[in-house]
């Protein structure tokens, strides 16, 4: 009877092996693109073959005791009810077993801890739900920028089939030279968020007030995504991670031509643009930056309705201020250092002019920009 | 029995003024029954939502309210009062006591139970929604940026806290001071010792509760900064504070069901319990080492490396006495004569499984391990094989196993062994293929993944449903059994059953052992 069922469960978990063999559903542990990587995918093996090994003799035990043991074939039960022996045998062991697991788990965790004589640092830090990366090394005018998920709310809402991609995809990707040593150095603004890429194998918390150190150093050049993974609120599983490893040339170019940009940009910011352009740079800026709170269509929800609001339609300066510094101790951070003078004037005049609130109102980057200033 | 003999009061009153040891049980198993059921509602939502990449059925604010109250529900609602009625309805009669030592405070400890799972539920219809920061609630996502009802959550907290804490100072009274002659401790069955334990790791640890919420609520309320960097004060402390609750909470989980599969596999195989004082004394180390070991939690949160290797040692010890009860259990059933009724399923089910989720915790006990696997499905998948298959099936075998001691009716065994091979194969399919996912990267508390994820997603899901379904068989054969099961009457309804409630009246009369029984040389626990 039960050795009929014990062959029907097998024959299910057995018909269940083709569709597990199949090759996008991976089922184990990546070994990365890293050498600590590589040593703490061994770890892992190593202990997982460990158990499997012990679970195989202890259950076997179990299963000849289900079989052979059985008040059905007229057994007569035994009555020992202890042995010293035994008992201290199996608390030896097991002790010993896991004393030889934790040699190699020691050394590499200690080389997980050495952040020492990094090449390059980066600052890392996790908004509500985004990352911005600052690198620290380069000489002049830091480069930094806001890296956001780029996967559309079409279809995340199934009306667009999705991407080869989908919710691993970011507007600006963090960019590392291969072969380099480079740090990561982790803080937060708002909640405690994780920055967790699984093929260079760092995960470290990012949390507001402290910073957290991490290095890698990745063999490949590749792109490779994680996501964050620590629950941050509620559009937790929409920040992404993706990292581009390059060759140490592209790296250096990509950086000159970034902070080439970052230098146009500020050229721009004094221009005096037209009611359509900000209009529709606005509602850009608007649906990547402020539609998860503020609603698609102004009417609110983690953050307050933007419809109708007295700050939307009253005094520009509070709607700058509360835009730029935030509102402290709420969800609603400061975009001042977020965004550029053109997407804040951009987004200020589309909340002033969108969703009926029809003030008429134009705020142009110099606004910002002096306003800024104080 | 007793010359003054009466039975219970008529009505409602019977159940709202009684300080009988059994009525309170049964209002603790049926409660916790309810809690499992709406617990298990949310757990359909959320895997509802899992069942295929894309937003389709709740926003993921939403999302994450479920994801909370799931973990609250079960854990605060189903299981630790589970077992609180199951000390009740066994305490007394396994040694020999009439009820327990503080029958009034007994009461009360279950009945504030219903009013603060109420208010937790609640939240659910406030403004911004109810609790959505994880069952683990981490600062500042549950203070500074809570939605209102985080107040109603830390008062429930405070609530379910005290009943835990009145509960346990029953059972530690009762225990010490109740014991019939001759029940010297070294004879208490391991059902009594391993509740004993638990009942002291709650002392000391749900106070520890209490403080972290009501530093939530000063940081909330007062303009305090406990868990705020801007004030000067710490996030991180909070997590410590936190999981030196949070791990031993484990063993408050699973502690008494270790103590419940040492009663039944001894029974159906027919052959005293094997290594009885190791049992004891591992127990024991267990709960030692649970206050020592509360950081292997927060291995990614940046402790210094010292730090990390001293919680690494220590948990990886937690595997030893671990591994002892393993064995025992097994030797139990080694050339005992073993029957496969639905308990003695429940338990070999718990046995295996719980022994897969004690090897994935010894990985992940492995720090530079962890940092790939912690906050994935992995993580999803350990505690579900220790707290369901563990904590659950448990319960699960022991309703099964005194069911027809309490009603004095026998449930309808081929149900039963039905609800077994259902609820064992739905498990499997839910939660073995987390494993798989989150090693190849999922995070854990999301509602929406990468297309990667999909095939093990939907397989999950469908696991969820037919396991939840399962929990309705049982529902039905519980009640049909209370209702017309075949009667029973018999002291030891099971033939290898040892110990004093098998030898009180079937079904266990209102009040038992009110002269207190003799305790021979034999040990009680068989
Ligand atoms: C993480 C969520 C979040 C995001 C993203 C967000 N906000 Fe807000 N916002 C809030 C919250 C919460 C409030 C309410 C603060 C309070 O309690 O006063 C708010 C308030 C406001 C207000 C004042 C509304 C009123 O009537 O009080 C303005 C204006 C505003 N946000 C602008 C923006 C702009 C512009 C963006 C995008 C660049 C943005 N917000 C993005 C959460 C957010
Ligand atoms: C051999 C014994 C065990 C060991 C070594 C162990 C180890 C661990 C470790 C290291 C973690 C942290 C993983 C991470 O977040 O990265 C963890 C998580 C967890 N364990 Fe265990 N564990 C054991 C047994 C148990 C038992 C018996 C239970 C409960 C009945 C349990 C319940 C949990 C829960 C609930 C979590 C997740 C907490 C959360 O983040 O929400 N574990 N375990
Ligand atoms: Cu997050
Ligand atoms: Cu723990």
């Amino acid at each position: 009877m039960l050795c009929k069922k014990i062959m029907v469960f097998a024959g299910i978990l057995l018909s269940s092996l083709p569709w597990v063999a199949q090759a996008q559903n991976q089922v184990n542990m990546s070994p990365g693109v890293t050498e600590i990587g590589a040593e703490i995918y061994d770890l892992h093996m190593l202990i997982m073959i460990i158990c499997v090994i012990i679970g195989l003799l202890v259950f076997g035990v179990m299963f000849y005791s289900i079989i052979y043991h059985r008040k059905s074939r007229g057994v007569v039960p035994s009555q020992f009810h202890e042995s010293t022996k035994v008992e201290i045998a199996w608390t030896a062991v097991p002790f010993f077993i896991l004393v030889a697991m934790a040699v190699p788990a020691t050394s590499t965790l200690l080389e997980v801890y050495d952040n020492d004589e990094a090449e390059l640092d980066i600052l890392i830090t996790g908004y509500q739900w985004k990352w911005r990366y600052e690198y620290l090394d380069a000489a002049g005018e830091p480069v930094a920028f806001f890296s956001n998920l780029a996967t559309s709310q079409e279809e995340i809402y199934n009306t667009e089939s999705k991407g080869e991609n989908y919710l691993l995809e970011v507007d600006e990707p963090l960019v590392i030279p291969v072969d380099t040593k480079v740090r990561f150095l982790i803080t937060a603004n708002d909640v405690i968020h994780s920055w967790w890429v699984p093929e260079i194998s760092v995960k470290r918390d990012a949390i507001p007030g402290f910073i957290n150190e991490a290095w890698s150093k990745v063999t490949e050049e590749g792109i490779y995504r994680g996501q964050c993974t620590e629950l941050c609120g509620a559009y937790h599983g929409f920040m992404p991670v993706v990292v581009h490893a390059v060759s140490r040339e592209e790296f250096d170019g990509w950086m000159a031509a970034k902070r080439a940009e970052q230098a146009s940009d500020l050229a721009a910011a004094s221009v005096e643009m037209s009611l359509e352009a900000l209009m529709s740079e606005g509602e850009a800026v608007y649906n990547g930056q402020c539609m998860a709170c503020h609603g698609a269509s102004g009417e609110g929800g983690v953050g307050k309705a933007i419809a109708g609001s007295s700050i939307a339609l009253g005094d520009v300066n509070t709607h700058m201020d509360v835009s730029i510094r935030g509102v402290s101790g709420t969800a609603m951070q400061a975009f001042g250092t977020q965004l550029s003078d053109i997407e804040m004037a951009a987004v200020i005049t589309y909340q002033r002019n969108a969703f009926g609130n029809n003030t008429g109102d134009i705020v142009q980057p110099a606004d910002v920009a002096s306003y800024k200033q104080g | 029995m007793g010359a003054h003999h009466h039975g219970p009061a008529r009505g409602i009153t019977r159940w709202l003024f009684t300080t009988n040891h059994k009525d309170i049980g049964t209002m603790y198993l049926w409660f916790s029954f309810a809690m499992f059921i709406l617990g298990g509602a949310f757990a359909m939502i959320i895997r509802a939502e899992l069942f295929q990449p894309g937003m389709q059925l709740v926003e993921p604010g939403f999302f994450n309210q479920m994801t909370t109250l799931h973990g609250l529900v079960m854990v605060f609602g189903a299981i630790m009062p589970s077992f609180v009625g199951l000390a009740n309805w066994l305490i007394p009669m396994m040694i020999g006591a009439p009820d327990m030592a503080l029958p009034r405070m007994n009461n009360w400890s279950f009945w504030i139970l219903p009013p603060g799972f109420l208010m937790l539920a609640s939240t659910l219809f406030m403004e911004g929604g109810a609790p959505a920061f994880g069952w683990t609630f981490y600062a500042p996502l549950s203070t500074t940026y809570a939605a209102p009802s985080v107040t109603f959550f830390i008062f429930a907290i405070h609530v379910l806290g005290m009943s835990s804490i009145m509960g346990s100072i029953n059972i530690i009274a009762t225990v010490m001071n109740m014991r019939a002659p001759g029940m010297s401790y070294m004879k208490l069955p391991l059902f009594v010792w391993t509740w004993l334990i638990t009942a002291f790791l709650l002392v000391a640890v749900m106070p520890v509760l209490a403080g972290a919420v009501t530093m939530m609520l000063m940081d909330i309320h007062f303009g305090t900064s406990f868990f705020s960097a801007a004030g000067g004060g710490d996030p991180v402390l909070f997590q410590h504070i936190f999981w030196f609750f949070g791990h031993p909470e484990v063993y408050i989980i699973i502690l008494p069901a270790f103590g419940v599969v040492s009663q039944i596999i001894p029974a159906f195989s027919r052959k005293p319990l094997f290594g009885y004082a190791s049992m004891v004394y591992a127990t024991a180390s267990i709960a030692f080492l649970s206050f020592i070991v509360w950081a292997h939690h927060m291995y990614t949160v940046g402790m210094p490396v010292a730090g990390e290797l001293y919680f690494m040692y220590a948990t990886m010890l937690i595997a030893v006495p671990t591994g002892v009860k393993v064995f025992n259990w097994i030797s139990t059933m080694w050339r005992g004569a073993l029957s496969f009724e639905t308990p003695m399923l429940f338990s070999i089910g718990f046995l295996v499984l719980f022994t897969i989720g004690g090897f994935t915790g010894l990985m992940l006990s492995i720090a530079p391990a962890d940092f790939q696997y912690h906050d994935t499905y992995f993580v999803v998948a350990h505690f579900h094989y220790v707290m369901v298959a563990g904590a659950v099936f448990s319960m699960t075998a022991a309703v099964y196993f005194w069911l027809p001691k309490w009603t004095g009716r026998m449930y309808n065994e081929t149900m039963g062994k039905v609800h077994f091979w259902i609820s064992f194969v739905g498990f499997n399919i839910t939660f073995f293929p987390q494993h798989f996912v989150g090693l190849a990267g999922m995070p854990r508390r999301v509602p929406d993944y990468a297309l990667q994820f999909a095939d093990f997603n939907m397989m999950s899901s469908i696991g969820a449903f037919v396991y939840g379904a399962s929990q309705i068989l049982f529902l039905y054969n519980v009640i049909a059994t209370i209702v017309a099961g075949e009667k029973v009457s018999d002291e030891k309804v099971w033939d290898g059953a040892e110990g004093l409630e098998w030898t009180v009246p079937t079904p266990a009369p209102y009040h038992t052992f009110e002269v207190p029984p003799k305790v021979g040389a034999a040990p009680a626990h068989g």
